[in-house]
């Protein structure tokens, strides 16, 4: 019975000491989560949280960028929990994806940080905005930087629990309508993420993401691996607010502070995206393939109906929560393109549209304080009160229509590029016609509230003079997305080796198990 | 064994989602609690039923004498309950608070945020 021959512990265990290059792939989420630990214990001094939190977010981006430098130089980095090797123990695994996205993450929570000063209350501060903000960034930078499926299911559940919290801040009956609604879908979202999740530990008896990719095409014969992604572009799908499951979003995005609304809508859609394109487009190409035709439709679905609910709206932020739904739309379509053109046509999309749906949403926060109205029926004579807010708005409403020369250019004519290669005019045709129809609303919006004449001319003379902490990050969003559309020679040589390494994992499975690995 | 913890796991699956369909957001917190455990059975049944013995090493030896019961599958569920557990708290008391701020549970009258008869865009300049 004993069998007890002395088992060789180098083949589980990490015996050599962790180097500084790998502490760097979990800094950003351990830095965040003890932030916001620490945050919580200032609950006293509002002012001291706001000031920490941030410097914290200062120095995520720093971490961010390095992090990128890093993964740029030396390809994918892992590190492994406890000395224990994949599959055995957690693994974080960054790519270049993974950088690109946590990078673009950091510097719009960065900006929401400092408009968060002039939007946020005392009373919000007391009640947690500053630990609630750091907590959900930590979620979001550990969905992007793991690499394990259950723990990626474990960050969807930070970042959610925070945004819960982030929506009620302030308990207006709005407030509690909108969160009950997107409360219970998206509990019900990552529910379904968990159901696949279980699935998936039952047919590959590993978690981990390395493990799959290397395992699929073996299991691929007896398994139904079909049922698994579809179940997971479902999960997925819901979390981005994909067509048939994108109600919660503009029922729900409208109603809380400006600056949380701002946050939302840059950075927990895509969360949804970046998950399906690593599920999909790494995991499982194959069945990825196969599901190319229903993701299409869902995208140019998606798109289409986007843009018809902004074109049907009054209020400035829910024109703006369904703009979010169209961007997610053209994103899917890549997914379904796929490809270098594809892939990476949808990361550029999402990066894009994580800076320029933040932005917009700052503006309109600026207009409501402005006009102090948030209907376009009754909203009136912004440009004549402040013609320098006007402008910045104006060119992220060109920037997310697709116009050049903004950052949202570029992703759509590689969108377009790519389906037209593949053949899928109808695709093609339905991406340009949003971009019409987005300038169409975007349009309206701009002509109702800012160009037209002020039903009752108050004294011209006293243009208020807006806080520089509410503009400021308006203009640095914008001047980056002009920067991006102007000069976008070195992000798209990133993104298409970070799409390339999605296509062609060796390089990461290389990072996960060094030599080969246990089988 | 598997077999009849599949049918456990149908049977709470269509009870959570009759439940998650009525308007009554009580009703549908419990669908949420139920769907919550039919997923941590669904991964539980995943990692293989066995009457086998704890995953534990003997002294003195290196690795397990025998086949023994999987241990991961229950690592996954404990983090599960935490999470799914704290979850319906805070639905709870959101439902509560709801209910009182809205005066109804039923999920249809909610209209706050997404008024019934808006107003149509304006159609001219």
């Amino acid at each position: 019975m004993a069998t007890s021959a002395p088992a060789d512990l180098s083949v589980a265990l990490v015996l050599a000491p962790t180097s500084a290059a790998e502490w760097l792939v979990v800094l950003p989420v351990a830095w965040c989560l003890s932030v916001g630990a620490f945050l919580v214990m200032l609950r006293r001094w509002a002012g001291l949280q706001a000031a920490i939190a941030l410097a914290s977010l200062a120095v995520l981006v720093l971490i961010d960028v390095a992090l990128l430098d890093h993964v740029a130089r030396n390809g994918p980095a892992t590190m492994v929990m406890g000395r224990w090797l994949p599959p055995f123990g957690i693994a974080f695994t960054v790519d270049l994806t993974g950088a690109l996205f946590a990078l673009v993450a950091a510097v719009a929570a960065l900006a929401a940080g400092v408009f968060s000063l002039a939007d946020i209350n005392d009373s919000g501060r007391r009640y947690g905005f500053y630990p609630l903000l750091m907590l959900l960034v930590a979620g979001v930078s550990g969905a992007f930087l793991t690499g394990d499926v259950f723990n990626l299911y474990v960050w969807f559940e930070v970042l959610l629990i925070s945004s819960f919290g982030l929506l009620v801040l302030g308990s207006e009956r709005e407030q509690i309508d909108g969160t009950v609604k997107y409360g219970f879908l998206n509990l019900v979202a990552t529910t379904l993420f968990l159901v696949a999740t279980g699935f998936l530990y039952a047919v590959f008896g590993t978690l981990n993401m390395a493990d799959i990719a290397r395992k699929a095409d073996e299991l691929r014969v007896s398994a139904p691996l079909m049922t698994l992604v579809g179940l997971y572009v479902l999960a997925f799908g819901m979390k981005a607010a994909a067509f048939p499951l994108n109600f919660w979003l503009p029922a729900s995005y409208h109603t809380p502070r400006v600056v949380v609304s701002a946050l939302f809508a840059g950075l927990l859609t895509k969360v949804g995206i970046y998950a399906l394109i690593r599920v999909t487009v790494m995991l499982f190409p194959v069945e990825r393939e196969e599901l190319s035709f229903v993701l299409a439709v869902v995208g140019a679905l998606t798109m289409m109906v986007g843009v018809l609910g902004a074109l049907a709206q009054t209020d400035f932020r829910r024109i703006l929560g369904y703009l979010v739904v169209s961007g997610i739309g053209s994103m899917l379509a890549g997914i379904a393109i796929g490809g270098p053109g594809g892939i990476g046509g949808a990361i550029f999309y999402a990066l894009h549209s994580m800076l320029v749906m933040t932005g917009l949403y700052f503006a309109s926060g600026i207009a409501m304080r402005l006009g102090a109205d948030v209907s376009i029926a009754t909203l009136s004579g912004l440009y004549r009160k402040h013609a320098g807010f006007a402008a910045l708005t104006l060119m992220l409403c060109f920037a997310v229509s697709g116009l050049p020369p903004f950052s949202g250019f570029w992703p759509k004519v590689m969108l377009v590029k790519a389906a037209l290669d593949i053949g899928a005019w109808w695709l093609a045709a339905a991406l340009l016609l949003v971009g019409f129809f987005t300038m169409i609303a975007t349009g309206r919006l701009f002509l109702l509230a800012y160009w037209r004449e002020s039903a009752s001319p108050d004294a011209a003379g006293s243009a208020p003079r807006l806080p520089t902490t509410a503009l400021g990050p308006l203009a640095a969003l914008t001047l980056l997305a002009l920067a991006l559309g102007l000069y976008p020679e070195p992000l798209l040589a990133t993104i298409q080796s970070a799409a390339a390494g999605l296509a062609e994992p060796s390089a990461y499975l290389n990072s996960v198990f060094p030599a080969g690995g246990p089988q | 064994m598997e077999a009849w913890f599949s049918l456990l796991v149908t049977v709470f699956f269509t009870v959570a989602i009759y439940l998650l369909l009525s308007k009554s957001i009580i009703r549908i917190l419990l669908g949420v609690a139920i769907l919550g455990n039919a997923v941590n059975l669904l991964i539980f049944t995943g990692g293989r039923l066995t009457r086998d013995v704890p995953p534990v090493i003997a002294q003195g030896a290196d690795v397990l004498a025998g086949p023994a019961a999987n241990a991961l599958p229950q690592a996954l569920i404990l983090t599960a309950i935490v999470i799914s557990f704290s979850f319906f708290a805070f639905l709870l008391v959101l439902a509560w608070r709801a209910y009182e701020d809205l005066a109804t549970d039923n999920t249809d009258e909610m209209r706050v945020a997404e008024p019934v008869n808006e107003p149509a865009p304006p159609l001219g300049y």
